[in-house]
C-alpha cells in the first residue's frame, strides 16, 4: 500500500517545504488522490448525465431519424412553438412571482420566530413539516380546497361572493403558488434563521447605543448581513420551483389548464409523443438558460467557494 | 412586556394551525367511511356540481374502514410500498459510497479545473429532470436497463446534490486535524476514513435524510422509466382516483406519509442542519 501511495505522489513535482518527520505537511497540489476520491462520482455522472446529454445536443441538429444535418432548425421551431412560448412564459412568470414571495414571507417569519422565546422550536417544526409531506398525499386535500365546489369556494359563496373556478381558469396559476408556498416556507424559514444567527449581537448593541433605533438596525445591520444568504435561498428556492410539477401533475394531469401549463408539462408531453427533435433542442435551451442564470448570479453575489 | 409576548404566541399558534389544517383534515378523512366522504369530499371529484363540500376536522362517524380495506384487502398497495423501500434504500446506500468521498475529494484539495468541475456539478443539482430526461431515456435504454429497478436507482445514485450538502459539512473540518492526522502518519485514506468521516457524520446524516424526503415522493423517474406497473412505487399509488377510491385513497395518503414523517421527527435536527449546510457560508 505505502508503495502504491509514493508512486501516485510521485506524478507531482513540488518541493515539500515543511518536512516534519519525513512527512510533507504542505497541501497535495495536483496529485492524483483527489482524482480517485471523485472518480467514482465522476465516472457515473458522466455515464448518467454528461455523455448522454453531449448526445441530446448532437441529436437537436438533426432529423429525428438522425440521419439529414438540419442545423439550427429544430430550435428555430421551438421557439416560435406556441405551447413553448405559453409553457416557457409560464414557467417564468411562476418563478417570477413565488420566489420572491417565497423569500420575504419566510424571512418574516424567521424574524418573528426569533423574537419568540418559549415556541420557538414548536413553530420551526410545525413549519418544516409539509416539507416531509408526499406530494402524493396532498393531492386529494388541494383538490378539496381549491375545486369548484371546494372549501374555499364553500366559503367564498358563504359570504356572498361568486365562486372561482380555481382549476379551470388563470386562478389555477395560483393554486400552484399556494401549494408551493406552504411546502418550501419551512425551508427558507431554517435557511433565514442560519443566516440570521451567524449576525453578531454585538453589532446591534453598538447600533443602539449609537441612537439607532430598530427598523434602522434592521435595514442597515441585518439586512446587508444577509445579502450572502439570499443568494443561496434564492437558489434552492429555484430549484424547488421546478418541482412543483409533481402537484401540478398529480392535481391537473398532463393537459392542466393553460395558466398552469409549464416547460415540464411541455417536454413531458413531447416524451410521450416521442417528438424528439423539438425535445432535445428544448432541454438544450433550458439547460443554457438555467446556467446561465447560475453563472450570473454567481458573478453578482460573488460566491465564493 | 409579558402581554406582548403573549400576543405573539397568539399570532404563531394560528399561524401554526393555518398550516396544520390541511394535515389535519387529511387525517380526519381518513378515519371516515365511504358514504361520509361522499357526503364531503364527493362533490369535488364526481363533477357534482349541486352541492359543496364541507370542512371537517373531525369525521362524523369515525371508522377504521378504509385503513381495514387498504392493510388487509389491497395487495397492490403492499407491492408498492415494498418498491418504493427496494427503491430508497439503494438509492440512499449507493451516494453514501459515491457522494461521500467526491465531497471529500472536492472539500480537501486543491487541483486544476476543481472550480469548472464543481460548477458543473452546482448546475447539474439545479436541473429539472425534464431537461436530462431525454438524455437519460437513451443511456438506459442503451444498457438495457429500462423497466427495471436499475433505471431510477443508478442516475439517482450519481446525483449532485449530496455531493454539495456533504462537501459543506467537510469543509468545516479544521486543516489541523487532517495534518494531525498527517503527523502521525496516517496516508490520505486513512484520513478519510478515520478522520473525516467521523466528523462528517451529521453532513452525511443530514444528506441522508434530504435525500429520504425526496426519492421517497419521487414522481418524474419511475413514471418515465419504469413502464411495469408492478415495478411502481408508493408515489404513484394515487394518481388514479375516482370516487369509489376516495375514502381508501385518504387512508392511503396518510400511511404515504408516515415514513417520512417519522424520519422528519427522528432526524429534525440533521434535516435543519443539512438545509443550512446546502445554503449557508459557514
Amino acid at each position: 500500500m505505502k508503495r502504491l501511495w509514493r508512486i501516485l505522489r510521485k506524478k507531482q513535482n513540488f518541493i515539500c517545504p515543511n518536512k516534519t518527520n519525513g512527512i510533507c505537511l504542505k497541501k497535495i497540489n495536483g496529485s492524483m488522490i483527489p482524482i480517485l476520491f471523485i472518480a467514482p462520482s465522476l465516472i457515473g455522472v458522466s455515464i448518467f448525465v454528461l455523455i448522454p446529454f453531449a448526445d441530446v445536443l448532437k441529436k437537436s441538429f438533426f432529423t429525428s431519424n438522425g440521419e439529414t444535418f438540419v442545423w439550427f432548425h429544430n430550435y428555430f421551431t421551438v421557439l416560435h412553438n406556441d405551447a413553448f412560448r405559453l409553457a416557457a412564459s409560464n414557467t417564468v412568470k411562476f418563478a417570477a412571482i413565488c420566489i420572491p414571495l417565497l423569500v420575504v414571507i419566510s424571512l418574516l417569519l424567521a424574524l418573528f420566530l426569533n423574537t419568540i422565546n418559549k415556541y420557538r422550536d414548536m413553530g420551526k417544526s410545525v413549519f418544516l413539516l409539509p416539507l416531509a409531506i408526499p406530494a402524493a398525499s396532498m393531492v386529494l386535500i388541494w383538490k378539496l380546497f381549491f375545486h369548484e365546489n371546494g372549501l374555499i369556494n364553500g366559503w367564498i359563496e358563504g359570504l356572498g361572493g361568486g365562486s372561482i373556478p380555481f382549476m379551470t381558469s388563470n386562478a389555477a396559476f395560483w393554486v400552484l403558488i399556494g401549494s408551493y408556498l406552504w411546502k418550501n416556507m419551512g425551508y427558507d424559514m431554517i435557511l433565514w434563521i442560519g443566516g440570521l444567527s451567524s449576525i453578531s449581537l454585538d453589532l446591534y448593541e453598538a447600533a443602539s447605543i449609537d441612537g439607532a433605533d430598530k427598523v434602522q438596525q434592521f435595514f442597515f445591520i441585518t439586512l446587508p448581513n444577509l445579502i450572502g444568504v439570499l443568494f443561496m435561498i434564492f437558489v434552492l428556492s429555484l430549484l424547488n420551483s421546478f418541482k412543483v410539477f409533481r402537484e401540478a401533475y398529480l392535481v391537473a394531469g398532463e393537459y392542466p389548464h393553460t395558466s398552469m401549463y409549464m416547460l415540464q408539462h411541455l417536454f413531458n408531453n413531447w416524451f410521450t409523443a416521442l417528438d424528439i427533435e423539438k425535445l432535445s433542442a428544448g432541454a438544450v435551451l433550458m439547460a443554457l438558460v438555467i446556467f446561465t442564470l447560475i453563472l450570473i448570479l454567481k458573478r453578482l453575489w460573488g460566491e465564493g467557494d | 412586556m409579558l402581554k406582548k409576548q403573549t400576543l405573539k404566541w397568539l399570532f404563531l399558534f394560528v399561524l401554526m394551525a393555518l398550516v396544520l389544517v390541511p394535515l389535519l383534515m387529511l387525517f380526519a378523512g381518513s378515519f371516515m367511511g365511504l358514504e361520509e366522504v361522499i357526503e364531503k369530499v364527493g362533490p369535488v371529484l364526481g363533477g357534482n356540481s349541486k352541492t359543496m363540500a364541507k370542512v371537517f376536522l373531525l369525521p362524523d362517524y369515525p371508522t377504521l374502514r378504509p385503513y381495514v380495506e387498504l392493510l388487509l384487502d389491497s395487495p397492490a398497495f403492499f407491492v408498492m410500498f415494498w418498491n418504493s423501500i427496494k427503491l430508497v434504500i439503494p438509492i440512499l446506500i449507493g451516494q453514501i459510497l459515491v457522494a461521500v468521498p467526491a465531497a471529500w475529494g472536492f472539500a480537501k484539495y486543491h487541483f486544476k479545473g476543481k472550480k469548472v468541475l464543481f460548477t458543473l456539478y452546482i448546475a447539474l443539482m439545479l436541473m429539472p429532470f425534464q431537461v436530462t430526461m431525454v438524455s437519460n431515456y437513451l443511456v438506459l435504454d442503451t444498457l438495457h436497463l429500462l423497466d427495471t429497478r436499475m433505471a431510477v436507482i443508478l442516475p439517482a445514485v450519481f446525483s449532485t446534490f449530496p455531493v454539495f450538502i456533504i462537501y459543506r459539512f467537510f469543509k468545516g473540518i479544521p486543516e489541523a486535524l487532517l495534518e494531525a492526522a498527517a503527523i502521525d502518519g496516517a496516508n490520505p485514506l486513512q484520513t478519510f476514513l478515520y478522520v473525516g468521516i467521523p466528523m462528517g457524520a451529521p453532513g452525511i446524516a443530514a444528506a441522508m435524510m434530504l435525500g429520504f424526503l425526496e426519492y421517497w415522493s419521487m414522481l418524474e423517474q419511475p413514471l418515465t422509466f419504469l413502464k411495469d406497473k408492478s415495478l411502481w412505487p408508493l408515489s404513484l399509488y394515487l394518481p388514479g382516483i375516482s370516487t369509489n377510491d376516495a375514502a381508501v385513497s385518504l387512508a392511503a395518503s396518510i400511511l404515504i406519509l408516515i415514513p417520512p414523517l417519522l424520519v422528519f421527527l427522528l432526524g429534525q435536527k440533521y434535516l435543519e442542519q443539512g438545509i443550512q449546510a446546502a445554503g449557508l457560508k459557514e
